[in-house]
């Protein structure tokens, strides 16, 4: 707390707003998931370690320049989101909720120890895929990457929006998420929305996977688990089931971190983000965007 | 004719207990067979505390190693702090006779009460509030509340911290082998009483719980302080034969683990439990030396299992043994089936 | 019947709405101990709100409730139930994966005297009272003609016995206020006839007072002593159900429906 200055702050709030970008990112598709079929998909921050490591492959393997390397992993995993939806959830559909959560943790350690079984447990460094430059925009010093980030971020949030908002996928995925039967009464296939939707959040993830992959420069088939649970968090704070709200959660949760780090505490940085979880379900379960709903009797 | 029964399960109880210290006083069975044995007495009791808050209740709990972490540093730190006192007061007292080992062994025993009593005041804690969260909800805050005890556990430099807590062994299996069977005896009673009916009928319907008079609420905390408090006990069975306590020994990764047991054993099903806790503790041992494969095989084993039994092996149904299915409806049956 | 006399049942200007829509409003009625009284109205009228709201499941927007002399508004359900409020609902909530005998047993838990921990520790106290317990469910088996079920699951049991097992489990509550949502609901004739001697049986026997929802009109009819009709969460009119079939709002309110 030594040096409390203008510029310190800013400075941490950048690095906030970087951080914070990835957990919006990833809360995206739990929330997308959650909003279509109820379900927490505790699989999906493994899925962001397989794009990474499917990025990690590209850039470091096969040489490939970021922007291509980028949409492969994101290819990849949203053909693994559709896979693992069919295999593991879809049989599951009309099952209890205790049954399809059981069900997502299983695959979460079947990703994460399969990734250890085949690439072992090692973590690996990321190629350098920018050039290390740091910008001093008058006090401050953005990296290269902070911008990229941002960037990328920003626009895979707008597009995200766009498709929600004006496609016709989008358009269903918002119908099924209202009421899955009076959907499919309409003629819209369920089955292709919901994995539709896992294409994207999937997609989203792996996006966050290569930002973190580049940011940190190291990965490894454990590196899901802590993203995946506090993006959960970001998505549950801003109201599950939102799609803004996974935006505001994540910028939110990533700047109490930093702030959290800053203050001294960064060996506390992860208690925080639960105790905010815990009191955000007891005072206000369903987020700072959503509205109440009662069972009917 | 119920206190037959009792006889009959205490006979062989007692007849294991014989067998198994006869083969080890020989030598026949090994110190890892007896480590496997200890470690599946303390898996059973933390199942059977998670399957009266998931299994019976209908509460989804995965925090439930958080609970036994503060039982086993609860107990540790009586132990530690206590321990070399007592011991240098009791042979003052008596000398180097068998009335200290005894009087020692009490205050062990005092030890593991005060485990399993921290653990269920923080499951009285943590059931309060969280208990207007239904489902996935709860699922989530008991996960975030494993991971904050770990997490201050880790940063408490007073409780060792990162490098742990040292105890020294002071638990034989022997001691386990009845301290489990003394939990499975009060899970079994509790949950074929008017009480667990109460907590059974919120898992089956909470409205009509409610509306017939249950007050759930306090059926809800009551799971949840019982299941922490066998938490605790394990936590404490733990501290006082591992020789060391860490924060990371009870992570999501051991909360999960318990999970599995329950629900491959059979969710709201006593027997199902204390089976699933045993061959899930085998299978682990077995497989020690190939960690990644073994974690794939529980994860597959699990999937599958959810998409053809999603009950469990057992479901909510007991085994039984042959002789005991002669009553249905008989004065035996009112009175619960007791164990 | 004498003014100065508290009323057994006192609803007063009873309004629930959710999120702006009015389910119930400014809904009054009275019953007297040992009453029997239909509550009838199209679907969607607020009948099974009034309900919810006698039974503490919902709190209502506005208005009190009074039982017995004490105001039940804000009371946990789990109370009402203790007060002495039992029911019934119109989409069957049993006990699905119990018995019938625990589920019976299930609501007449609130009059057990032991302790849990009695029961873990099997004292006297657990034997005692989970005897007691099993006596009163066999006998209230026995009256609702499901005593050779008592070990099946809830729900296996057909349809009529479902519906029957319903009101024994809300008979285990020992109520005086009985709430019976749609107990003829998918019934045949026949099943019906026997409900409405068993409705008139159980008021006999056990002293009861009895609020009923119904559309069969026979029924309500047939055993109710007044009746009050609901539309669009208010009240219509109340009356004998001579006058009530013979009120012209009631026929409309009704058209398009099953009229008798």
């Amino acid at each position: 707390m030594a040096n409390l200055s203008v510029e310190f702050v800013l400075q941490q709030l950048l690095n906030g707003i970087s951080i914070g970008s990835i957990y919006a990112l990833i809360a995206l598709g739990y929330t997308m998931v959650y909003g279509i079929i109820q379900l927490i998909n505790f699989a999906h921050g493994d899925v962001m370690m397989i794009g990474a490591y499917v990025g990690w492959y590209c850039t470091a393997v096969l040489h490939m320049p970021f922007l291509p390397a980028l949409l492969t992993a994101m290819l990849a995993c949203s053909l693994l989101g559709v896979v693992i939806e069919r295999v593991a959830y879809k049989p599951l559909r009309r099952s209890t909720r205790l049954a399809a959560l059981i069900t997502a943790i299983g695959v979460s350690f079947f990703l994460e120890y399969g990734m250890m079984f085949l690439v072992s447990p090692q973590t690996r460094t990321f190629p350098p895929v920018f050039p290390q430059t740091i910008y001093h925009v008058g006090p401050l010093n953005i990296k290269y990457g902070d911008i990229v980030i941002i960037t990328v971020t920003l626009a895979l949030m707008a597009l995200l929006t766009l498709v929600v908002k004006y496609t016709r996928i989008g358009k269903a995925m918002r119908a099924v998420s209202f009421d899955k039967d009076a959907a499919a009464l309409m003629g819209i296939d369920v089955n292709n929305v919901i994995s539709a939707t896992f294409a994207i959040g999937s997609a989203l993830a792996a996006a966050a996977g290569v930002l973190i992959g580049v940011y940190y420069n190291t990965i490894g088939p454990l590196m899901g688990i802590m993203p995946g649970l506090k993006a959960f968090v970001a998505a549950v704070l801003g109201g599950i089931g939102i799609i803004p709200g996974a935006m505001l959660g994540g910028l939110a949760l990533g700047l109490t971190e930093v702030l959290v780090s800053a203050a001294g505490f960064s060996t506390w940085r992860d208690a925080g983000a639960f105790l905010i979880l815990i009191v955000v379900l007891i005072v206000k379960p369903t987020g700072l965007l959503g509205a109440n709903t009662r069972e009917k009797v | 004719m119920r206190w037959t029964k009792y006889l009959i399960w205490l006979t062989a109880a007692a007849a294991v207990y014989g067998i198994v210290y006869l083969l080890a006083h020989v030598g026949i069975v090994s110190r890892f067979f007896l480590l496997t044995m200890v470690q599946i007495c303390i898996y059973i009791i933390m199942a059977l505390g998670l399957n009266l808050i998931t299994g019976f209740t209908g509460q989804l709990s995965i925090g439930h190693a958080g609970f036994m972490s503060i039982g086993a540093y609860a107990t540790g730190i009586f132990v530690v702090t206590f321990g070399k006192p007592v011991s240098a007061a009791l042979t003052e007292l008596w000398g180097d006779r068998g009335v200290t080992d005894v009087a020692y062994y009490i205050f062990i025993l005092t030890s593991l009460a005060v485990g399993a009593l921290a653990a269920a005041l923080f499951g009285l804690l943590l059931g309060l509030p969280t208990l207007r969260l239904r489902g996935d909800y709860l699922a989530i805050a008991t996960i975030g509340f494993g991971e904050i005890v770990r997490i201050v556990l880790l940063n408490t430099k007073a409780l060792g911290g990162a490098s742990g807590l040292p105890v020294k062994q002071s638990v034989d299996w022997a001691t386990a082998y009845w301290l489990m069977l003394l939990s499975v005896v009060l899970v079994y009673n509790f949950v074929n009483s008017s009480h667990g009916r109460a907590c059974i009928s919120i898992r089956e319907n909470e409205i009509a719980a409610e509306t017939m008079g249950i007050n759930t609420t306090k059926y809800k905390v009551m799971a949840f302080a019982l299941g922490a408090c066998f938490a605790g006990l394990a936590g404490g069975i733990y501290a006082n034969h591992m020789y060391l306590v860490h924060p990371n020994s009870f992570g999501f990764l051991k909360s999960f683990e318990i999970l599995v047991m329950v629900v491959l054993g059979g969710l709201g099903s006593v027997t199902g439990c204390i089976l699933g806790a045993a061959v899930m503790t085998i299978m682990n041992n077995v497989l020690a030396p190939f960690p990644e494969l073994r974690m794939i095989i529980i994860s597959v084993l699990l999937v599958v299992m959810m998409i053809f039994r999603p009950n469990g092996l057992m479901g909510a149904t007991e085994l039984r043994l042959p002789f005991r299915r002669a009553s249905a409806t008989g004065a035996e049956e009112g009175s619960g089936h007791d164990l | 019947m004498t003014s100065e006399r508290k009323p057994f049942l006192s609803i007063e200007n009873l309004s629930q709405s959710f999120s702006g829509l009015k389910a119930v409003a400014n809904f009054s009625m009275q019953m007297e101990e040992g009453e029997l009284v239909g509550l009838i109205g199209p679907n969607g009228a607020g009948k099974t709100t009034v309900f919810n709201l006698l039974t503490g499941i919902y709190v209502p927007t506005e208005g009190s409730i009074l039982f017995r002399g004490e105001k039940l508004n804000g009371l946990p359900a789990y109370k009402t139930a203790q007060r002495g409020i039992a029911r019934t609902f119109q989409n069957i909530r049993l006990f699905a994966d119990l018995s019938v005998a625990d589920n019976v047993k299930i609501a007449y838990h609130q009059h057990v005297t032991h302790t849990a921990l009695s029961s873990m520790l099997r004292l006297p106290g657990h034997f005692k009272n989970e005897e007691i317990m099993r006596d009163k469910a066999l006998e209230l088996l026995k009256v609702f003609q499901l005593e050779d079920k008592a070990e099946e699951q809830a729900k296996n049991l057909p349809y009529g016995q479902q519906r029957r097992l319903e009101i024994a489990r809300a008979m285990a509550t020992e109520p005086r206020l009985l709430l019976l949502d749609e107990p003829a609901a998918g019934m045949n004739p026949q099943e019906t006839q026997e409900l409405m001697a068993l409705i008139r049986w159980l008021r006999e026997t056990y002293k009861l007072t009895i609020l009923l929802i119904e559309h069969d009109m026979a029924l309500v009819m047939g055993v109710c002593e007044r009746i009050y009709v609901l539309e669009y969460g208010m009240l219509l009119t109340v009356g004998t159900p001579e006058e009530v079939r013979g009120d012209r709002r009631v026929i409309d309110a009704y058209l398009g429906e099953e009229v008798t």
